[in-house]
């Protein structure tokens, strides 16, 4: 164990690289995003870019402590941080600072806490433990009941915080668990779900049943074989849920959606065009994006991010300023930058030897990934609006912080992926 | 431990780089394939300020400065910014009503909420004052400078021409205009808009979402400054001008006074004339209306338009053609026959200067007989055709029958008519028609019609003996002062020089001999050479009178042309031009009196216009 403990660290440089490239990259974005020419000095804690440079050093600060930090010691303290991160979730929910709508920051005098950022990854440890439990296999029923509640319980805290966006994110937890053996059919359903759900809102019903219909005898008939025939009793079954499904939309949409929440579905579909309303900010950061062309205007040259247009330009809306001010040629460098580093991760995440490593990795990749995929594709109009940040990219000490212990806790372990915990 | 789905991490790194791949087509999308947002950024975040020019200054041709400029403010709106306004107050500071400001507003709004817009157009510099210092109270109104011309002298607006905003056809013939620009619309300011006008500046303002200017976009590098209007430098002469102004208040007609060397316009007046002021800043519609509605058309200008039946100034032009063509000699003599043509009593003239010092009708019909039936032709309606022809080169040499190429716009100046062979075939049919037909043109009479500019011209021809320079009111221009090359061009009658001579003598001898028709024009000290002509019409006479002097030395031509006088050429026309030869060449008028019997004596009835100024309008 002594010999363990002294065996020297490899730290994965790509993914620090990486980490830092975002760092650095989103802080200039923020920079420019909020920069006038009055105020141009770089260290300012009067402004964003200022404060922000704070949470970096602190970030870093983060990052150097956890390398020094046992892993085995976070891997026994999961449950506990855990513990302590749904016991902040429900305190929230009763003192919390009411902000743009939800209700997720606790104000703690210099500094507010979104305690729904540090969710994600003591989730993620919490699950990443007990999967890796010896005895616990996906097969088992518990263990499926086991785990969902480990997603859900903060999931739904967090959804209680009107904080809708960061729920969604944990839905992330659903690739880690096909990784360990959760069917993949229920990713199939996921995207279908969705497909149906916009076709719903978009067709006539009767039209889209019918048609399904016709897609699902035209299976049955064409591909007429053994298993085929076989098989048409599934088939109904998956027409009559189908058929349900297409029915619920309605109900969905009008009854558990929230007004706004519409109204961001219906632009996105086109079914609106509420330029000043509903519409405003994404049309504006289409704009924004749109007028940047191949190579962008230039550092700190961005006329409509430069001038209130977009709103959330620091925060949420923070991609606008790199597609106005870098271009198409940024653009892809950061969206490269970003699935660089996702698909290392889990290339980094099949090297490890413990299980609860292997699974951890999954966690932070999926985070991430979802993070990105909401944003970004809020912010091009692929994805209604909502608000999540990019990580470790848009301005926030909270959400910065708890990317990079969710990041930094896997490069240690990592660093020593051959010791067994 | 087994690990059955250990292939599973490529379907999660698959999901990851589809994804991305998504994202960058679809900004691939939004950024290179779709300028329409690069249109949107630039329409909502760049606001493109004009910085108007002052337009060039037109001066006399002693340096005399007859038009400039003057600042004035518009009051400019953006309705969205209007905020906390004491409506009230700022109605009062304004002087206007609070139904007008609703309706200013409201059409403000209408325009657009969010851009700029003019509230009230042209406020003089004094009104301005008065709230100058109260505009930080009024949010979302500010000021913008314009200029506004002004006249110190109110004289030659025919010539100057006024300035008024561009329409829609000015907008699609030049893209330089844009909505509420000015443009030159007549006169000098239209023939020389593009030297006037300058070259409109740009700044481009970077602007918040709130419309509020945050600073230059790229620091200024995309700006350009306006570049001030050039300066005309004219060949009037602003007292001159003046005074032959003076002479022809209370009358119809028209005054050209050219420098024969040069062919520049000393002063060109057509009467009734009009204060220029009138047609500036906010009571030019008003006024523009009243003006255009006025029956005797004080805003042509006559000198250049008018189509005048010549009378007997034409004569001179005859006898120079059949001089030259041979057909007389310059001691030929035609017994004063009237029953050929009337004409006043008289002895018959012995030769060509005797004829022109006369005036004597019958002469010139004999005259023009020889030019029309040369008798190269047996048939004579075949002779006249030959004739015509003939003849009508040698007046188009003359400048008449064409436009003269002035340097005032094209659309208003006539030609006159000089009727050509087709013009007679059709209406008389082809060799239907001969000298007997058309000896009415003998006397300026008849089908032959010349614009006041061409008789100035034509006393230019006899007092350079022979050629002329195109008229023109511009010397010089722009910064370079830049002169141009069509008026240093002589224009050749062909016509030999002793027969100019002749026409000088008898041209000398109206005026100062007993017998002549001119004798009003005299004045002592000077040699002016004179022609009258007594233009019969449809109402009362025309009184017209061409002249120049001195006789060997002319410094000045002269046209006046008197509409519907009570008298002909020698009573009305000839002591106008008179004076006005006497103030050009003296400078000062000894004969007071006189100046003012013609100053304000009437002498034109309260006709419409002659048929053909009209027909023209």
């Amino acid at each position: 164990m002594n010999r363990m403990y002294q065996e020297k660290l490899k730290i994965d440089w790509i993914a620090v690289g990486l980490w830092a490239f975002l760092v650095v990259f989103g802080w200039l974005n923020i920079y420019a995003a909020t920069y006038n020419e009055e105020q141009a000095a770089v260290f300012d804690l009067a402004t964003f870019h200022g404060k922000q440079l704070l949470w970096i050093a602190g970030a870093a600060v983060v990052a150097v402590l956890l390398m020094f930090t046992e892993p085995r010691v976070v891997s026994n303290t999961s449950y506990v941080i855990y513990g302590v991160v749904l016991a902040l979730l429900v305190v929230t929910l009763f003192i919390a600072t009411v902000s743009h709508g939800g209700k997720s920051w606790i104000d703690l005098g210099f500094f507010r806490l979104q305690p729904s950022e540090f969710a994600k990854f003591a989730t993620a440890l919490a699950l990443s433990k007990y999967m890796s439990t010896i005895g616990v296999e996906w097969k088992q029923t518990g263990t499926k009941v086991v785990a969902a509640a480990i997603v859900l319980i903060p999931m739904a805290l967090v959804f209680l915080q009107h904080d809708t966006g960061s729920a969604l994110v944990f839905l992330a937890f659903v690739l880690p668990l096909f990784r360990e053996g959760l069917s993949g059919v229920i990713l199939i359903v996921g995207v279908a779900a969705v497909a149906l759900f916009v076709l719903a809102l978009l067709v006539n019903k009767y039209i889209l049943l019918g048609a399904l219909a016709v897609l699902a005898a035209a299976y049955l008939f064409i591909w007429l074989n053994k298993r085929t025939s076989r098989d048409w009793w599934r088939v109904a079954a998956v027409l009559v849920c189908c058929a349900l499904f297409v029915f619920s939309v309605d109900f969905v949409f009008n009854k558990v959606l929230e007004p706004h929440q519409r109204e961001r579905i219906d632009v996105l579909l086109g079914k609106s065009e509420d330029l000043q309303g509903a519409g405003y900010n994404v049309h504006q950061s289409k704009i924004a994006i749109g007028s940047g062309g191949v190579a962008g205007k230039g550092f700190l040259r961005g006329t409509v991010t430069k001038a209130d247009f977009v709103p959330e330009q620091h925060t949420d809306f923070i991609f606008c300023t790199v597609g106005e001010e870098w271009g198409w040629v940024g653009c892809t460098a950061l969206v490269g930058a970003y699935v660089w580093l996702l698909v290392h991760l889990i290339s980094m995440a099949e090297r490890q030897r413990s299980r609860y490593a292997r699974f951890y990795g999954y966690c932070v990749a999926s985070i991430l990934f979802v993070h990105l995929f909401v944003n970004v594709g809020m912010v091009i109009g692929l994805v209604p609006v909502i608000g999540i940040p990019l990580p470790f990219f848009s301005y926030g000490g909270s959400s910065l912080i708890a990317f990079t212990i969710l990041l930094f806790l896997f490069i240690r372990q990592d660093a020593n992926k051959n010791q067994l915990l | 431990m087994s690990d059955k789905y250990a292939d599973r991490g490529r379907v999660v790194k698959a999901i990851f780089i589809v994804v991305g791949v998504l994202f960058v087509g679809r900004l691939a999308m939004l950024q290179l394939f779709d300028p329409h947002y690069r249109q949107l950024a630039d329409q909502q975040a760049l606001r493109n300020v004009t910085q108007y020019p002052a337009r060039g200054f037109i001066y006399d041709r002693h340096g005399e400065l007859l038009v400039h400029n003057e600042a004035v403010y518009d009051l400019m709106v953006i309705p969205r910014m209007v905020k906390e306004l004491d409506t009230a107050y700022f109605c009062q500071c304004l002087g206007i009503t609070v139904d007008d400001f609703e309706a200013r507003m409201k059409k403000a709004r209408k325009y657009s909420p969010y851009s700029a817009s003019i509230f009230m157009k042209q406020i003089s510099k004094e009104e301005y004052a008065k709230f100058e210092n109260k505009m930080f109270r009024f949010k979302g109104f500010y000021i913008s400078q314009r200029t506004l011309r002004i006249y110190d002298r109110p004289i030659a607006a025919q010539v100057l021409g006024y300035v008024g905003e561009v329409d829609q056809g000015d907008i699609d013939r030049d893209p330089y205009y844009r909505q509420g620009d000015y443009i030159g619309k007549s006169g000098l300011e239209k023939s020389y808009e593009e030297v006037l006008r300058g070259e409109k500046g740009k700044k481009v303002m970077h602007v918040d979402v709130h419309n509020r200017e945050i600073g230059p976009y790229l620091g200024g590098t995309l700006d350009t400054l306006p570049v001030e209007g050039g300066n005309l430098y004219t060949t009037l002469d602003a007292d001159l001008q003046q005074y032959a102004e003076g002479l022809m208040a209370n009358k119809r007609g028209c005054v050209v006074a050219l420098e024969p060397s040069t062919g520049e316009v000393l002063a060109m007046v057509s009467a009734p004339c009009y204060d220029p002021n009138l047609l500036v800043g906010r009571i030019r519609g008003e006024n523009y209306l009243k003006l255009n509605a006025d029956i005797a058309k004080p805003m042509l200008n006559r000198a250049l338009l008018g189509q005048y039946p010549p009378g007997s100034i034409f004569k001179i032009a005859q006898s120079m053609v059949a001089l030259d063509l041979g057909v007389i000699s310059p001691g030929t003599g035609f017994v004063c026959d009237k029953s050929l043509v009337g004409c006043h009593n008289h002895p018959s003239a012995t030769c060509v200067r005797e004829a022109i010092k006369m005036s004597c009708n019958p002469y010139f019909y004999q005259v023009y007989r020889r030019v029309i039936q040369q008798g190269k032709y047996k048939s004579i309606y075949k002779d006249s055709q030959y004739g015509l022809t003939v003849w009508r080169d040698y007046m188009l040499r003359f400048g008449f029958g064409q436009r003269l190429d002035i340097d005032l716009p094209k659309s208003g100046v006539s030609r006159g008519n000089i009727p050509d062979t087709a013009y007679y075939n059709r209406w008389y049919g082809k060799e239907r028609w001969a000298f007997s037909t058309i000896y009415s043109n003998s006397i300026g009479q008849g089908e032959v019609t010349v614009v006041p500019i061409q008789m100035a011209n034509l006393a230019a021809i006899v007092a350079n003996r022979g050629w002329y320079i195109t008229p023109h009111v511009v010397r010089a221009y722009g910064p370079d002062s830049t002169r141009d090359a069509r008026y240093l061009e002589h224009h050749e009658t062909g016509i030999r020089r002793e027969y100019f001579d002749i026409a000088a003598d008898g041209m000398y001898d109206v005026v100062h001999v007993a017998g002549g028709t001119a004798r009003r024009a005299r004045v002592e000290g000077l040699d002016i050479c004179g022609k009258t002509g007594t233009a019969e019409n449809y109402g009362n006479d025309h009184s017209v009178f061409i002249c120049f002097a001195p006789k060997n030395d002319p410094k000045v031509a002269v046209a006046v042309y008197v509409e519907n006088a009570q008298g002909g050429g020698g009573t009305w026309a000839a002591p106008i031009a008179g004076l006005i030869v006497e103030k050009y060449l003296c400078g000062e008028v000894k004969r007071k009196d006189v100046e003012k019997m013609y100053r304000e004596v009437e002498p034109c009835q309260k006709l419409p216009l002659t048929r053909r100024v009209k027909k023209k309008k």
